[in-house]
């Protein structure tokens, strides 16, 4: 009887470790952070692509418009695949697109603008990735959709491709 | 002369203890990093990293502690931005209470179990 208890409790136990192990492989391997609907944008100065000038973010963030801020390089390929859907949102006046250059070469960043068109309404440069730190992001590419009230509402991790291209155009109709 | 040794020796002194207050500053930096984890690496902390990820963070840590920021600042800044997962070692709250107190308690049971077991063994 107790051998008979003992067995059906280490029966259990393992069967409990399979489940937990076995939905354990559906989880995705890459951690993304959860994002609080009431976090806002950080305040900081960056330099501009164009002119070198600093920029204060009060400034890039100014409009009462909704705004993505998409972090990019030219060394970054999935960064590629998502350019043509950018400049197809660009073409919406209801957002504006500010990039953010992380770790490039600037001569390198301006031939991909020019290769590939540019969608963003102002692109910043983060030379040492801080800036992308201050955001909270911790790779590229990485999008941040931002509200009228510069909070952030969604964080995109990885590319965009066409189901989030809808998911933007519905959040900001 | 006796101006100069004088000069001399103050400077080595004042030199001295700014190495000493590089040396306190690198030691927390440390401290600090090896307990943040790379979120983009496999089983790594900031500290072993070379990823960009890493040393965007160590950049970061660094600019604070030369701010003069207390290393809880540091962790608090980073969990804002990252949750508490970048932290090694979290800090008790209604989050990961369980973490903190399951161990707590398996280590209470065992004990308990083991105390039972060998009173029974004695009563024998």
């Amino acid at each position: 009887m107790k051998n008979n208890f003992n067995l059906l409790i280490i029966i259990t136990f393992l069967i409990f470790c399979f489940v937990i192990f076995y939905k354990g492989l559906d989880n995705l391997n890459t951690y993304a952070p959860k994002i609080k609907n009431t976090k806002s944008i950080p305040i900081f100065d960056a330099k501009d692509f164009n002119s070198s000038a600093y920029l204060n973010s009060q400034k890039i963030f100014g409009e009462d418009t909704f705004y993505i801020v998409n972090i990019w390089a030219s060394w970054c390929v999935p960064c590629r695949t998502e350019h043509p859907l950018l400049m197809e949102l660009s073409k919406n006046q209801s957002i504006k697109i500010i990039g953010l250059n992380y770790r490039d070469n600037l001569d390198n960043a301006k031939k991909f603008i020019n290769e590939f068109g540019n969608p963003y309404s102002q692109i910043i440069i983060d030379n040492d990735g801080t800036l992308s730190v201050e955001l909270g992001a911790y790779g590229v590419p990485e999008s941040f959709i931002i509200d009228k009230n510069k909070k952030i509402l969604r964080k995109i991790i990885g590319p965009i491709n066409k189901e989030i291209l809808e998911e933007i155009k519905l959040i900001i109709k | 002369m006796k101006i100069v040794k004088i000069f001399i020796i103050v400077f080595l002194f004042t030199g001295f203890s700014y190495l000493k207050s590089d040396e306190e500053n690198d030691e927390l930096k440390n401290k600090i990093l090896k307990n943040i984890r790379c979120l983009i690496c496999q089983g790594q902390s900031v500290y072993d990293s070379e990823s960009d990820f890493a040393s965007s963070i160590k950049l970061i840590v660094d600019r604070k502690i030369k701010e003069g920021q207390e290393e809880e600042l540091i962790y608090d800044f980073l969990r804002e931005k990252y949750g508490d997962w970048i932290i090694y070692d979290p800090e008790l709250n209604k989050n990961t209470y369980i973490l903190w107190l399951l161990p707590l308690l398996i280590f209470l049971l065992g004990g308990a179990i083991i105390y039972k077991t060998i009173k029974k063994n004695n009563e024998k």
